[in-house]
């Protein structure tokens, strides 16, 4: 932690732009109406969200649309980004996802409510957030450019294609337990990343 | 009738949903029937929640990593000619109480929704075994709740399909283990299994299941008739 990040470093598109500083321009977004902030997250986000939105499945026009509500969502939701929980990046992908799911499969998508009383409380809460989620997101990103290709690929299909591991499996035609271990061994490693202290 | 379900304090589940229906579940990429089971579990499940948590994070980061799509070029001054617009009047439904509980039953969200205030409706299916349907995906899925009266033993089954059981009151004892509330129970076309209600209270459950076959074709008008 420490120090104020740079987020207006010169350089255009904010492609190069850290988990971190990512988190403090929805907070602009929240705190201050920030345009300019939304501006930079926009060129950020929208276009992967539309490579993201394509590869599920959607046709460029559609991509389109749903990147907009998205990003308009964000707008209007800024308030509720928590930083301990999600960085914005997490939190943006599941936003796109939970559009996807609604605008192109038109279906609803169960979930819990954080708020509801009978939900069984988590025994320790602290020992969820020892690093900040913008944190946790840069560690990730360097340890998925680590894992072998072949857990990489499938983590692709599983994330961005809609597929379930029994549609991934017959269209790489791997046996469905190669698809279901690839996965986990990846997985094993990346949860390693977001659970171990530094 | 009502239920009465004394729950522990702190009790958590011991039978969980496979990581591979975890992933599809932060993935988006399981219907609707099968999100609602796997939704209802991680409100009874702290560890499941966590996992997902993460599954989303590296959704998350997946995003960072991927190839970018350029935007037509007007996109983004037509979002940011719209952000003084009042959003989309969304029609809240009305949130369903916590008490009295659907059927005496305290439901978590998101079943607790689905289901409405009015609760049940249950149709008898079988000696001692009645459902009730919650929905029925356009991906073949159903969603049922099953209430199985004490020391009922449901037939010797096979499925057709991935089924899952998420058991809400009383529990049941098959040759897997003894599940009880907040239990996820999965089965594919390998198992074979002959589940048996504890005895004292009905179990109920939430039950996703495959719709019954039909089938098509010039044979069907024969054969569907046995397959009722």
């Amino acid at each position: 932690m420490g120090g104020s990040s740079d987020t207006s470093r010169a350089g255009g598109p904010a492609s190069g732009l850290e988990a971190r500083s990512l988190d403090d321009l929805v907070v602009d977004v929240a705190l201050r109406r920030d345009r300019q902030a939304f501006a930079r997250l926009f060129d950020h986000f929208a276009p992967r969200l539309k490579a993201y939105l394509a590869r599920s499945g959607a046709d460029q026009a559609t991509a389109e649309e749903v990147v907009q509500d998205v990003m308009l969502t964000l707008w209007r939701r800024a308030d509720q980004f928590d930083r301990a929980q999600a960085s914005a990046g997490t939190w943006i992908y599941t936003i796109a996802r939970n559009r996807r799911i609604d605008l192109l499969r038109r279906e609803r998508r169960p979930e819990i409510d954080p708020s509801d009383p009978l939900l069984t409380p988590t025994p320790d809460p602290a020992a969820d957030d020892a690093l900040m989620a913008g944190e946790r997101e840069q560690r990730l990103r360097a340890a998925l450019g680590q894992l072998p290709r072949e857990q990489a690929d499938l983590l692709r299909m599983a994330f961005f294609d809609d597929k379930p591991h029994s549609a991934i499996a017959a269209e790489t035609r791997l046996p469905l337990g190669t698809v279901k271990s690839r996965l986990r061994l990846a997985m094993v490693r990346l949860r390693k990343v977001l659970r171990d202290n530094p | 009738m009502s239920v009465s379900t004394a729950i522990p304090p702190g009790s958590m589940p011991s039978h969980h949903p496979d990581e591979a229906l975890l992933l599809d579940y932060a993935a988006g990429a399981l219907g609707e029937a099968e999100s609602l089971a796997v939704a209802t579990h991680l409100a009874l499940c702290p560890d499941c929640r966590h996992e997902v948590a993460d599954l989303e994070s590296v959704g998350g980061a997946m995003l960072e990593e991927i190839e970018p799509a350029p935007l037509s070029g007007d996109s983004r001054a037509a979002v940011m000619a719209r952000l003084d617009e009042a959003p989309p009047a969304t029609p809240r439904r009305r949130p369903v109480p916590v008490a009295p509980g659907v059927a005496g039953l305290p439901l978590p969200e998101p079943l607790r929704s689905y289901l409405g205030e009015t609760g049940p409706s249950w149709r008898r299916i079988m000696a001692g075994v009645a459902e009730h349907q919650i929905l029925a995906g356009p991906d073949g899925y159903r969603a049922v709740l099953l209430r199985i009266e004490p020391e009922i033993a449901m037939p010797v089954h096979t499925h057709r399909d991935r089924e899952h059981t998420l058991v809400l009151a009383g529990g049941f004892t098959d040759a897997f283990g003894h599940f009880l509330r907040g239990d996820f129970s999965s089965t594919d076309p390998s198992v074979t299994h002959q589940p048996v209600a504890d005895p004292g209270e009905p179990c109920i459950c939430l039950a996703i299941t495959t719709a019954p076959l039909r089938l098509t074709g010039r044979w069907a008008r024969f054969l569907n008739p046995f397959l009722r």
